[in-house]
């Protein structure tokens, strides 16, 4: 690791990375911006300094209440998330520990579920969801996201528990250590960053989630994506005050997603450094 | 107390079958080393001994109690894994703390056995690292620390000095050897490696596809090997097997000579041959010599200098050659 690297090229490459991150932040940082404009600012053309004024974000509030979509966003995201770890925890370890020869195919089989178009289920999901009185209902549209990440969640935690070295857990055992001992003095703290960062993972996944939570909610169960869109088309020349009511949309995940980025990192980067 | 008794221990995994059937008696603060091939079942052995696998058929006897069905912390041993298999969340105190904790210990006992075993092992100053911060062989220390603490009836090492380099291999060799002379505890001792096997052990069990090939203190295999496997498998470097109408001269359907029962002359003897390469060593030089009879390796003082090309006439000590049937047992 010992590369004599120049000041110049030091600075070269801090000015890079500087412009990469802009460059993938411009979006949400341009969506920010138009928030903060005036309408006729907002369309007047391309430009970076707002006026700095808030009326959009009264606007929106005053025409559709932010705080009950983002009540709906936040059950549907954390519940789902939580639903889909106390399946997939079981299933994962079970899978990782005591694989067995269909194991692989239980896999692929659960994967290729996230290979097929959503549209195409679309229909008789909706009809079902007519039937059972699941439309427009938060368990409802939990159901769905539980069903639609299961598959994600269990391969991410799937792939932590095989990185947890089995000798490990046979020297607890030769230790002395119980079933109980074990999981809870040896295998969960070597876990939890893995269970830490698909559950994270998982929540972002939820809360984005767009083409469900629209199609199978109305007013009672909106989801903040399906806020955003009830903007899109009444207001579609709106700009200001569709940048303002994403922004809203967005800054819960945003703002999570800062606080738990190590998290995330080491999460997602589990077993690749040792 | 150590003994450990094996009676008619056997393992299969499905039809798979890894130890057909082995008999072992194992007294008591001996240091046995279990020596093969890759996949001749020693590990397998270990871990049934250890508890981490059931046996198929047969019997373990621990001090004289059947502990065949039970649980592997209950049969009071300690285990060093390859792998050092330690605890990557908690610091070494904690690692070398875990078996008395589990034990139910009083925390001012547990403070000094740990203490203790952090001064026997040179890892008083590491205690509050955690097994990321330490090289391989402070690792491998905070194992075996690990394992004597709990003063376990018997150690088992699975193939502890595997992933160390070479030099530090022979440090933990001794240290290891060391430990045992201070312990005097039974320790069981997994290798492929018979310079391993060889320099630590009392008595090595030597085993190939399941089965026990012969067991017996390191000199006594070296000096007569029961058979062709035992005779191949242990010195370095290996024996020179002949067969044919060389070994029919001799009696035997093979013959065996180690490289340093070998004389070799520039003059005369009983086999002619040019050296192809020739290792000089320093104390010692081998030499690879093509004749008549084949490619034969010999072993023979620093001093004596020949190079590539040259030719040898090489003399078997009549005394030091082995013969075997045709069964590949000795003569």
């Amino acid at each position: 690791m010992a590369r004599a690297v120049s000041t110049r090229r030091k600075i070269g490459f801090t000015i890079a990375a500087w412009a990469v991150a802009l460059m993938i932040f411009f979006p949400i940082l341009y969506t920010i911006i138009t928030s903060l404009k005036t309408e006729p600012e907002a369309i007047a053309g391309f430009s970076l300094i707002p006026s700095g004024t808030l009326e959009s974000y009264f606007a929106v509030q005053s025409q559709n209440d932010y705080f009950k979509p983002f009540i709906n966003s936040v059950i549907i995201s954390v519940g789902s998330t939580l639903i889909a770890l106390v399946i997939a925890i079981p299933s994962a370890w079970s899978m990782a520990f005591s694989p067995t020869k269909r194991t692989k195919d239980v896999l692929m089989w659960m994967l290729s579920t996230k290979m097929m178009p959503a549209v195409g289920v679309l229909v008789p999901m909706y009809l079902i969801f007519r039937d059972t009185g699941l439309l427009d209902t938060r368990l409802g549209l939990t159901i769905v996201l539980t069903l639609i990440n299961l598959p994600i969640v269990v391969w991410m935690l799937y792939t932590y528990f095989r990185e947890i070295p089995g000798e490990i857990l046979e020297a607890a055992r030769m230790d002395g250590a119980s079933l109980f001992n074990e999981i809870v003095h040896v295998l969960t703290p070597m876990a939890v960053p893995g269970i830490a960062s698909t559950l994270l993972l998982n929540i972002i996944l939820a809360w984005n989630e767009s083409f469900w939570s629209i199609r199978l909610s109305a007013a009672n169960a909106a989801p903040l994506t399906a806020f955003i869109a009830s903007f899109s088309s009444p207001q579609g020349l709106f700009w200001a005050k569709l940048s303002a009511a994403s922004t809203l949309a967005i800054a819960p995940i945003l703002i999570m997603g800062w606080f738990s980025q190590r998290q995330l990192v080491r999460g997602l980067t589990f077993g690749a450094v040792k | 107390m150590g003994n450990i008794v094996l009676k008619k221990v056997s393992k299969s995994f499905g039809a798979t079958t890894i130890i057909p059937e082995i008999d072992l008696e194992i007294e008591d603060g001996e240091f046995v080393v279990f020596v093969g091939p890759s996949g001749c079942g020693k590990s397998t052995l270990l871990r049934l001994i250890a508890g981490l696998e059931d046996t198929s058929a047969g019997s373990i006897n621990i001090d004289g109690r059947d502990v065949t069905s039970e649980q592997p912390a209950k049969r009071k041993l300690a285990m060093v894994f390859q792998s050092y298999a330690l605890y990557p969340h908690m610091t070494v105190r904690n690692n070398i703390a875990f078996p008395l904790k589990m034990a139910g210990e009083d925390k001012a006992v547990i403070e000094r056995k740990v203490g203790d075993a952090a001064r026997v092992l040179n890892l008083t100053n590491y205690l509050e690292r955690r097994p990321g911060q330490l090289s391989g062989g402070q690792r491998q220390r905070v194992a075996i620390g690990r394992a004597i603490v709990r003063q376990p009836s018997a150690f088992l090492f699975d193939e502890p000095l595997s992933n160390l380099d070479a030099a530090l291999r022979g440090t933990m060799r001794l240290e290891i050897s060391e430990l045992h002379h201070q312990l005097k505890t039974t320790m069981i001792y997994v290798t492929h490696d018979q310079v391993e096997a060889m320099t630590m052990a009392d008595k090595i069990v030597v085993l190939n596809a399941g089965n026990i090939e012969q067991v017996g203190s390191p000199l006594e295999l070296y000096r007569s090997p029961k058979n062709l496997f035992v005779a191949g498998f242990i010195g370095s470097p290996k024996m020179n097997l002949m067969d044919g109408a060389t070994a029919a001269k001799y009696g035997a359907s093979t013959i065996g000579i180690r490289p340093e029962h070998i004389n070799i002359s520039t003059t005369a003897g009983d086999w002619k041959g040019t050296v192809g390469v020739a290792e000089h060593l320093g104390a010692d030089t081998f030499l690879h010599v093509h004749t008549d009879v084949g490619t034969i390796n010999v072993r023979t003082g620093g001093e004596f200098v020949v190079s590539h090309g040259d030719t040898v006439f090489l003399s078997p000590d009549l005394a030091k050659l082995h013969r075997f049937g045709p069964d590949g047992s000795a003569l």
